[in-house]
């Protein structure tokens, strides 16, 4: 009987009024208990955890954990190598978002018509996207490897000589940066070819017949038409760049001199090499802080497309 | 259209594309020819043309020196158990989402939206408090329980039950199937290309993820593949081992990329529904 309950419309005759608010109450909770068990654990606890030891430190190793106040946020941001992470990170979320995005969208304007080449070429960019990112890094460990390597071997026999690719504090952090793009562009190159398809012919027909270049067209009807996935490609590159840092500890453990140090393998360092838990804390509040900011832009669509507000 | 086909951009853009597609396959090719390479070291690496017999002799030094059998079926532990536990949960989550209406409703709905918003890596450092008191630390089952609730796959299973019509269900009703009988055998199975897409985007995921395993795992026994790669380049990188590591490299990569080749549309298809993660 409890399962009448769920019926609308023609099946109205089966429900037992009585009762009914409260078994698919419960039967609704049954069915999202083991979800939320998870999520209390591993998402609401970590966050309440996270506050409390960001407010918290032991005053000398295995010592109580005493309040602080604000001490652990106060050393954070007056540790030079968390400015450091912090400001390499603002460079590489711009240097590394802009040019996959630019790039993306010239993959999938370029390969838009779907015939076999285009099909193969469009592979060619994902396949990136598909192999870990620490595999990634031991393959281009060799590519920015001085003299011997892949980049210099090549640029020698051009009678060029590179940088240090990883070794020079200077550049070190934009190698990082071409190994992100390498990775990620591919992956936005699929939004941007789903995007195109929403795009009517008949617009670009007409555009035509008005005699727009393409150059015109790109600017007043592809890019208009793509705006939603734009946005929603920021995001995502966004997050990207707060959340992969796989390709640091292969590549240059942050180094050399914090050079190429991010916000997540700061935090990383304080809680694994430091043992610092109310910086790692604090660290972590603050990486938190900038997730909130850079999903809520997106809070909308997200309600949209997952909430009861149907488009 | 004759206009457009005369116009220099688009061409130059398509050229560029061309020029670009052979630059991004240059780590791709370097990976092969060096592993296949009967050196493994000197300055010939560095080489994009295969001038050698090929020889599998990097693959065996690598699978001598890491034990990447075991990496491998940890991987494939840690990944397919997540899968099977998220299966279940974003199953009958997802079910709730688009077929029950109760009090808490909204609240739970934006409960479940902050785990989209916050990324599981970034928590790592609490996390990791968290596997220790639940005396998971150093098993591959504290690898995987943050995992077993997952807010983009019940989002994308309410979206699949949601478009099936309801008629298909009431008719189950009155032949007197419960709830568990009408999500077995009539929302699972019209939700099939959802179900296939959320596995391969979540296998794939788990699959390639390294730091969260580096901070939780410390017995060489039961690292994954990724951070056996991470241990195993640091060491051969010392020896100047190129081709090793370029042979460790492609069979950790090989998998996913295998199994990209034989279900490509299926891959492209899941990774454009797993936009919001």
């Amino acid at each position: 009987m409890a399962d009448a309950v769920l019926v609308t419309g023609m099946a109205t005759q089966w429900r037992v009024a009585k009762w009914r608010p409260r078994r698919t109450t419960l039967l609704a909770f049954a069915m999202l208990s083991p979800s939320l068990l998870f999520l209390a654990l591993f998402t609401y606890w970590p966050v309440v955890e996270v506050a409390w030891q960001a407010l918290h430190n032991q005053q000398k190793i295995g010592g109580p954990q005493v309040y602080v106040g604000l001490d652990n946020f106060l050393k954070l941001f007056g540790d030079a190598a968390f400015r450091k992470a912090l400001a390499n990170n603002l460079v590489y979320a711009f240097g590394t978002v802009v040019p996959s995005l630019v790039l993306a969208l010239g993959f999938a304007m370029a390969l838009a018509k779907s015939n076999r080449v285009n099909t193969l070429l469009r592979a060619l960019f994902f396949l990136p996207v598909l192999i870990p990112l620490v595999a990634a890094a031991s393959i281009f460990l060799f590519l920015f490897l001085p003299n011997v390597g892949l980049l210099d071997y090549h640029l020698a026999k051009l009678a060029l000589s590179g940088p240090n690719w990883l070794g020079d504090p200077d550049v070190a952090l934009y190698s990082i940066m071409g190994l992100t793009i390498w990775k990620n562009a591919g992956y936005y190159m699929l939004f941007f070819l789903a995007g195109l398809q929403a795009v009517p012919a008949d617009a670009y027909e007409a555009a035509i017949l008005d005699g727009a270049g393409p150059w015109q067209r790109l600017r007043y009807i592809t890019l208009p038409y793509l705006k939603p996935t734009i946005g929603f490609v920021l995001v995502i590159g966004l997050l990207n760049v707060v959340t992969q840092v796989d390709h640091v500890f292969v590549l240059t453990k942050g180094g050399p001199s914090d050079s190429t140090n991010l916000l997540l393998f700061y935090v990383y360092q304080q809680a694994v090499e430091s043992y610092d838990a109310g910086r790692a804390a604090a660290g972590t509040l603050v990486m938190l802080a900038l997730l909130l900011a850079i999903t809520a832009s997106s809070l909308r669509t997200l309600e949209r497309s997952f909430g009861e507000r149907e488009a | 259209m004759s206009v457009a086909n005369r116009e220099i951009s688009p061409r130059l853009g398509y050229g560029a594309t061309l020029a670009i597609a052979a630059l991004w396959m240059v780590p791709f090719i370097w990976m092969l020819v060096a592993a296949f390479n009967p050196e493994s070291m000197g300055a010939g690496m560095a080489s994009l043309v295969p001038r050698y017999i090929p020889t599998l002799a990097n693959f065996a030094e690598a699978w001598s020196s890491a034990d990447f059998p075991r990496y491998t079926l940890n991987t494939m532990i840690i990944s397919f158990g997540i899968l099977a536990v998220q299966l279940v949960t974003v199953t009958l989550a997802g079910y709730v989402f688009a077929r029950i209406e109760f009090p808490g409703r909204t609240l739970c709905f934006y409960l479940f939206l902050l785990q989209l918003m916050l990324a599981p890596v970034v928590l790592m450092v609490p996390n990791l408090v968290m596997v220790a008191k639940l005396g998971l630390y150093d098993t591959l089952l504290g690898v995987m329980a943050p995992y077993f609730a997952s807010a983009f796959g019940t989002f994308l299973m309410r979206q699949a039950f949601k478009v099936i019509p309801r008629e298909l269900e009431d008719a189950a009703l009155i032949d007197g199937a419960n709830v568990w009988q009408r999500i077995g055998f009539i929302y699972l199975p019209l939700a099939k290309p959802s179900l296939i897409a959320f596995s391969i985007v979540s296998v794939t995921a788990h699959w390639n993820e390294f730091l969260w395993p580096l901070m939780v795992i410390n017995s060489p026994d039961l690292r994954p593949l990724t951070v056996g790669l991470a241990t195993f380049t640091r060491g051969a990188e010392g020896a100047q081992a190129w081709g090793v590591i370029a042979a460790g490299t492609l069979m950790v990569s090989a998998p996913l990329l295998i199994a990209f080749a034989l279900f490509q549309r299926a891959f492209v298809n899941s990774f454009v529904s797993s936009g919001i993660k």
